[in-house]
């Protein structure tokens, strides 16, 4: 077992049993019609995010996919707003713009997310082009799906940001899946992601077990080092596993292009029961509880704010 | 009044400051809102090299450092994604390409991601993003150098779209461009960067949304877009040879678009000629036309209108053919004529009038 202190390992699963208990209960309110927005679900792959963003400070950035629930609440973004977004209600996070895919909460430092696939990646450079210039010390997450190491402005910002040095993490989720469609019928070499990024000259790490502290020790590790100029960009790959459908909140293992034995070792190796049992069990209680009050306003806050007057279907077009 | 060399305008009937090229001009405002505002800073491939983009980021990396002015790679849509980016994060960034065409490849970050950001994020961030490109022409600059596709632009809400004719507007619009807090795609034509202009010296703002009548008369309305603008003066040159007083209209801004003064100018003279910078089908023109029909419809008036534009075909290389892919001001001026003149025989005006100067100007390669 490693040697995490004890107030990191609460704070790390209060993190990943918020998203978790947060997207059970997207999925079971789904069914009723009351969410206005196609959800694409991160259970099972919370520990990404989690790892990724404890070892960054609050005055850091992070950026999610349109799968970027995970990220939005990780980053400490406003869970109430989050999910009267996903209701499609004036107080969301985006006023009922936006919805599921492109959340922002930008007073806690969560940049825009894209439902294009790889559209946020390059806007982290501009962000970290800014950062650069304030000189602070401020690093950027840009978040990515393997499918969109496969678009070609993956590949331009790559370079960019090893030209200019930019304190940038990119942090791919690899969950083997772009839609429905396997890594293995989509590139060429697909266990190469990492060696590939290598070649910009950007130093790339591989998680293949989803253990949420060994990847936020590699961030942590290197953070500081992209504050102090050391280090420019680096590059993470995590291997992870969608548990649900790729849209919505169902599961989807008689469809016929996975299966359930795929799953298996996944569930077996799921980082809240894992981390849960590394807690004395009344701390875990507290965080519960703590979580499922969290949770619980989240929906009373969504249920009663209003929903955006006719007037706002004209308003923020321009700025 | 005296009358700048282009043919062009003095910008509602200034005469005031000195004469400047359509690429000093622009420089000049780009120079002068960088001194003022840190947070503006220019990329693009080749901004900073020997060349300076013909001359238009002439000067200014000597005057503001590498970091405030530098060449990108050849990566327009992830460098389009940067420049938004760190216009969200509060800087304020001139995008430049070389040609017009290469926006294609920025498509995705302009449409998807700039257009929307301020909306689609709930007001929370703005993208004040200036994109400048340069639309070619002549010389055989062939399919993929020639194309004005601004009109794709103006079709998505959220993106200012403005194309100077002159170098009075170009000043004005590009400090309007660079301080407003929008994506503004701005078009300018490599033919009008050695046109003079009368330009202020001092700062001043061209604001969206304001067309402006260049010249004015009242047997048929002119607008042109872009050059297209100074095609149509010299139009009207040769229709006063035969009678025929036109009134010349610079939209200036294409998004957001003054009809107002258009169709002010048609009740008057019904009769509009409106002369695209590009393809006619969904083009400028048919914006404009519209618009007229739906006012001046409803107001019971009937009007004639023709569009002119590029050919219905891919922009060839070779002269001969070049040529006739444009619209230039002698077929302009027959267009208007005919309008004018319904059941007088066809006329062709003297082909050694219809030459423009920067036509005979102009030499390769680049």
């Amino acid at each position: 077992m490693p040697d995490i202190d004890p107030q990191t390992l609460r704070r790390v699963y209060h993190s990943l049993r918020l998203i978790r208990r947060f997207e059970e209960e997207v999925a079971r309110i789904y069914p009723e019609d009351k969410i206005k927005s196609p959800v694409h679900l991160s259970i099972g792959q919370e520990s990404v995010a989690v790892g990724v963003c404890d070892a960054l400070a609050k005055d850091d950035l992070a950026g999610g996919t349109y799968r970027g629930h995970a990220v939005y609440i990780a980053k400490g973004g406003n869970l109430n707003a989050l999910m009267a977004e996903l209701y499609g209600k004036d107080t969301g996070c985006t006023r009922g713009k936006g919805g599921s895919m492109h959340l922002m909460d930008i007073a806690h430092n969560v940049i825009g997310s894209s439902a294009v696939v790889g559209t946020t990646v390059p806007i982290a450079l501009g962000y970290a082009l800014a950062l650069k210039r304030e000189g602070k010390g401020r690093v950027i997450a840009s978040f990515l799906g393997d499918g969109a190491t496969e678009e070609g402005v993956f590949h331009e910002s790559l370079n960019f940001a090893a030209l200019k040095h930019l304190p940038v993490i990119f942090v791919c989720e690899n969950n083997f899946y772009a839609i429905h469609t396997p890594i293995s019928r989509r590139q060429a070499v697909p266990d190469a992601i990492c060696e590939r990024v290598k070649t910009y000259g950007i130093p790339a790490y591989r998680v293949t077990d989803a253990d949420v502290f060994k990847i936020r020790d590699i961030v942590a590790d290197a953070v500081p080092k992209m504050r102090r100029g050391e280090y420019g960009p680096i590059f993470l790959e995590c291997h992870t596993y969608r548990w649900r459908e790729h849209v919505g909140p169902a599961n989807d293992y008689d469809a016929g292009y996975r299966s359930t034995d795929e799953l298996q070792p996944w569930v077996d190796n799921d980082q809240i029961p894992r981390v849960a049992a590394m807690l004395e069990p009344d701390d875990r209680k507290v965080i519960d509880a703590d979580v499922e009050k969290i949770v619980a306003a989240s929906i009373a806050f969504a249920e009663k704010s209003p929903f955006p007057a006719a007037a706002e279907l004209m308003t923020n077009v321009y700025a | 009044m005296s009358t700048p060399k282009n043919g062009g305008p003095d910008a509602a009937g200034n005469t005031g400051g000195r004469v400047l090229r359509y690429v000093d001009a622009l420089k000049e405002a780009v120079d002068q809102e960088m001194a003022r505002d840190p947070r503006v800073f220019v990329m693009g491939l080749d901004v900073d090299d020997h060349k300076a983009l013909q001359g238009s980021t002439r000067g200014l990396l000597q005057k503001y450092g590498p970091e405030r002015i530098f060449t990108t790679p050849l990566a327009e849509d992830a460098m389009t994604g940067t420049a938004i980016g760190a216009a969200m994060a509060g800087l304020r960034p001139i995008h430049v390409h070389i040609r017009m065409d290469f926006l294609m490849l920025s498509m995705n970050q302009l449409v998807n991601m700039a257009a929307k950001a301020h909306y689609m994020y709930g007001g929370a961030i703005k993208v004040p993003l200036v994109v400048r490109s340069i639309i070619g022409k002549s010389w055989g600059q062939g399919p993929q150098h020639s194309q004005g596709l601004y009109s794709m632009f103006m079709h998505i809400p959220g993106l200012k779209v403005v194309a100077p004719s002159n170098a009075h507007d170009a000043k004005g619009c590009m400090l309007a461009a660079i301080r407003d807090d929008n994506p503004v795609m701005f078009v300018e034509h490599r033919l009008l960067y050695p046109t003079e202009a009368y330009v202020p010296e001092e700062m001043f703002e061209l604001a969206p949304g304001k067309s402006r009548v260049v010249v004015p008369g009242g047997d048929v309305t002119l607008v042109g877009v872009s050059n297209m603008l100074v095609e149509c003066l010299r139009a009207r040159e040769l229709l006063a040879d035969v009678g025929v007083v036109a009134e010349v209209i610079d939209p200036i801004w294409l998004s957001p678009l003054d009809t107002d003064t258009i169709v002010k100018s048609v009740r008057k003279t019904r009769r509009l000629v409106v002369v695209d910078n590009g393809w006619t089908m969904c083009g400028a023109g048919s914006e404009i036309a519209a618009r007229l029909a739906e006012v001046l419809g409803a107001e019971g008036i009937s009007f004639q209108v023709e569009r002119l534009g590029f050919a219905p075909t891919i922009c060839p290389t070779s002269p001969t053919i070049e040529e006739l892919f444009y619209p230039n001001p002698a077929r302009i001026a027959q267009a208007a004529y005919r309008l004018a003149k319904p059941k007088a025989p066809e006329w062709t005006p003297d082909p050694d009038r219809a030459v423009l100067a920067y036509q005979k100007q102009f030499r390769g390669p680049f």
